[in-house]
C-alpha cells in the first residue's frame, strides 16, 4: 500500500515559486496499479518521484504498507522500491546480469542467490536467459530493454513499484505487447504500483484506478470505469475525449453483456423450419446453423429461407465472426462495424456457441452508466409519482 | 644518409636519452593524472568551482614554456632545484592540469541524466554512482585527456634540454649551439616519432579501457 498524505512540492524559479505538486492525498491499496494521468505539467511526475525522493517534498508525508518513510535512509528507502523510466538508464557498461543484479547485489546477496534470481527474471520477461544475460544494452532492441528494466526494477522483490512512463519511448505495437505481458506477470506479482502516463488509452488498459492530475492538483481518483462514466469536472470530461464512452468499450468484458438466449437450427433442418424459428425468435436477417457439438458452422438468411426449398446443409453462408466471453467490447464493435451486422454469436473455450452479443445490448449497458442524474431524479416522490 | 649514420653511431646515447625523455613526462603526467582526475570529479559538483579552476589551468597553457622555466629558476633555486628533473616535472605537471581536468569534468557532466537518474532511483549512494556508472563510462574521455597532456608535454619536454634536464632536447640544443644540423634533425625527428608511438601505444590502451558495452554503442553509432 502506498499512502500520500498532503505530499507537497514548491519549486523556487526564477519567476517565483512554482507549486508543483498540491497537497495530494491519495492511497493506492496493496497489489493495485494506480495511473497518475495528466497533461504535461500536471504535477504527476513530481508526485511520483516524491514517493522515493528523488524529487524531495515541501510537505508531507509518504507511507509504504503503513510506515512512514520520512525517517527512513534514502538509499534504503529506493532500494526497497522498484523503479522504471522512461529513458530506460540501463548502464551500457554492465551486461544485462550485472545491469538486473545491481540492486540484489547493493542490499548483499549471495552470488549463486542473485544468479539464480537473473535467470528466474528473464524467464519471467520471457527473455531467453543463456542468450541475453552476458549481452550488452547497446545490443537490445528497445523493446528489450525496456523488459530488462522492469526486471531490474523487480531484481530485489520489492513490494512497491515506481514507473515514469515506462513504455512510452516504445514504437505501438511493442509497448501493447509488453503492456499486456506485465499485466500478466503482475497477475502473480501483485505489486503496488504507481504509472505515470499521458495517455488516457494506456491509463485506462493498465490502471485498477487512475488519478487525474491538473496544475499540481489530484482532480479524480477512481476506477477507469468510473472515469469514463462520471468524469468529475470540465477539464476531466475534455482530457478523456469526446470519444470517452467508445473507450470503455475497452473495460467492458463480452461476458458482461452476452445473452444466453440465442436460437439456432441444425444442418438437417429445412430451411422452412429455419423460417419460422427466425420468425419465432424475432430475428431480422439471420439465424445461426451448429453442428452436434453446438459449433457455429454458418448462417441461414432470412430471404433464402424464404425463397428457396431444401436443407439448411446446402444452403448456409459462412458465420462472418465469432467472440468469446473475455473479448472486450472493443473487439465486438470492431467485427460488427466490419462485417455489418448487429448481432455476433458467442462461443466458449471449447467454441460452442453460448450466447450472443448485439449492439443494442451493448448500447444498453455502455448508456446505463451515463445516466446516473436521471436515475437519481426517479428517486424523487414527485418524479416517481408521474410513472 | 648523413643523419641515418650519425642516429646509428650515436644509438646508445639515442636510446637512453628517450628513456629519460619518457621517464620524464611519465613522472609528471602521472601525478597529473592522480591530482587531475579528483580534481575534474570534485569539480562536477560545483559550477562555479569548475569555472574557476579550468579559467586557472587555461591560463597556466598560455605561459610559453620558457617563460614558466625561467619563473621557476629563481623560485626553486631556494631549495637548491632551479635547474634539472624539478623544474621539468613541475612544467609538466602544470601543463598536463588542463586536458585532464577538463576531460574528466566533461566527461563525467556528460553522463546521461536518465542513467544518474536511474542509479539514483535504484538506491546507489554517490560513491556507489561514481565507482559503479559514471566513471567507467567517463573513462574513454578520461583517457583521451591523458592522451593529449602526454602528446602535448612530449614537445615541451624537449625545450627543458635548455635548463639541464636532459631527455631528447638535448639533441637539439646542441645542435642548434654547436650549429651541427644532424643532431638538430635526430633530435628532432626522434621527439616526433616519441609522440606518435606513445600516442597510439595510449590509444590501445584506452581502448582496453572502455567498458565494453560502450564500445559496441560507438560501433553502432
Amino acid at each position: 500500500m502506498i499512502r500520500l498524505d498532503n505530499l507537497t512540492k514548491v519549486f523556487d524559479t526564477p519567476k517565483g515559486a512554482v507549486t508543483a505538486a498540491d497537497h495530494i492525498t491519495m492511497e493506492v491499496p496493496s497489489g493495485e496499479i494506480c495511473i497518475l494521468l495528466g497533461p504535461s505539467g500536471c504535477g504527476k511526475t513530481t508526485t511520483l518521484k516524491m514517493v522515493n525522493r528523488i524529487i524531495r517534498p515541501t510537505s508531507g508525508k509518504v507511507f509504504i504498507n503503513g510506515e512512514d518513510t520520512t525517517d527512513l535512509d534514502t538509499q534504503e528507502l529506493r532500494r526497497n522500491i522498484g523503479y522504471v523510466i522512461q529513458q530506460i538508464g540501463l548502464f551500457p557498461n554492465m551486461t544485462i546480469e550485472e545491469n538486473i543484479t545491481v540492486v540484489p547485489k547493493l542490499l548483499g546477496w549471495d552470488k549463486a542467490k542473485y544468479k539464480e534470481r537473473a535467470r528466474e527474471l528473464m524467464r519471467m520477461i520471457a527473455l531467453e536467459p543463456d542468450a541475453f544475460l552476458k549481452r550488452y544494452p547497446s545490443e537490445l532492441s528497445g523493446g528489450q530493454q525496456q523488459r530488462i528494466g522492469v526486471a531490474r526494477a523487480l531484481a530485489a522483490d520489492p513490494p512497491v513499484m515506481l514507473m515514469d512512463e515506462p513504455f512510452g519511448a516504445i514504437d505501438p505495437i511493442n509497448r501493447a505487447v509488453i503492456q499486456d505481458e506485465f499485466l500478466k506477470m503482475q497477475q502473480e506479482l501483485n505489486k503496488t504500483i504507481m504509472f505515470v502516463s499521458h495517455d488516457i488509452d494506456e491509463a485506462i488498459k493498465m490502471g485498477d484506478r487512475v488519478a487525474v492530475f491538473r496544475e499540481g492538483r489530484l482532480v479524480q481518483y477512481s476506477t477507469p470505469d468510473d472515469l469514463l462514466a462520471a468524469p468529475e469536472n470540465a477539464f476531466v470530461e475534455s482530457f478523456l475525449g469526446e470519444d470517452r464512452a467508445l473507450k470503455r468499450l475497452n473495460l467492458v468484458k463480452v461476458r458482461e453483456v452476452v445473452t444466453d438466449e440465442i436460437g439456432t437450427v441444425r444442418p438437417g433442418d429445412t430451411l422452412e423450419q429455419a423460417l419460422a424459428r427466425i420468425d419465432d425468435f424475432g430475428y431480422q436477417n439471420a439465424i445461426l446453423m451448429v453442428n452436434d457439438k453446438r459449433q457455429p458452422v454458418g448462417l441461414i438468411t432470412r430471404a433464402l429461407a424464404r425463397t428457396t426449398k431444401g436443407y439448411c446443409r446446402d444452403h448456409f453462408q459462412n458465420v462472418p465472426a465469432t467472440v468469446t466471453l473475455d473479448d472486450d467490447l472493443r473487439k465486438v464493435a470492431s467485427l460488427m462495424f466490419a462485417q455489418d451486422t448487429t448481432w455476433l454469436p458467442c462461443v466458449d473455450e471449447e467454441g460452442r456457441v453460448c450466447g450472443q452479443i448485439t449492439q443494442r445490448a451493448m448500447t444498453h449497458h455502455l448508456g446505463s452508466r451515463f445516466r446516473p442524474t436521471q436515475e437519481d431524479d426517479a428517486q424523487i416522490p414527485d418524479a416517481a409519482t408521474k410513472e | 644518409m648523413e643523419l641515418i649514420q650519425y642516429a646509428l653511431d650515436n644509438l646508445e646515447l639515442l636510446t637512453s636519452r628517450t628513456i629519460e625523455h619518457i621517464a620524464l613526462v611519465g613522472v609528471a603526467v602521472g601525478i597529473a593524472t592522480l591530482t587531475g582526475v579528483p580534481i575534474g570529479i570534485a569539480i562536477t559538483k560545483n559550477e562555479r568551482l569548475a569555472k574557476a579552476v579550468l579559467y586557472v589551468a587555461s591560463i597556466i597553457v598560455t605561459v610559453p614554456s620558457i617563460a614558466l622555466f625561467g619563473i621557476m629558476i629563481p623560485v626553486l633555486s631556494l631549495i637548491g632545484q632551479g635547474i634539472g628533473y624539478l623544474p621539468a616535472v613541475i612544467a609538466v605537471l602544470l601543463y598536463s592540469q588542463l586536458p585532464i581536468i577538463r576531460n574528466t569534468y566533461t566527461a563525467i557532466h556528460n553522463v546521461d541524466p536518465a542513467l544518474r537518474e536511474a542509479a539514483r532511483g535504484i538506491g546507489m549512494s554517490q560513491n556507489q554512482r561514481l565507482r559503479m556508472v559514471e566513471i567507467p563510462l567517463a573513462v574513454p574521455v578520461i583517457m583521451a585527456g591523458v592522451r593529449t597532456a602526454v602528446v602535448l608535454n612530449i614537445g615541451v619536454m624537449a625545450i627543458a634540454a635548455y635548463i639541464g634536464a636532459g631527455g631528447l632536447g638535448t639533441f637539439i640544443s646542441r645542435g642548434i649551439s654547436q650549429s651541427d644540423p644532424r643532431q638538430l634533425i635526430v633530435g628532432a625527428v626522434a621527439v616526433s616519432l616519441l609522440a606518435i608511438i606513445v600516442d597510439y601505444s595510449l590509444l590501445a590502451i584506452q581502448k582496453r579501457l572502455t567498458p565494453k558495452g560502450m564500445e559496441r554503442a560507438a560501433e553502432t553509432a
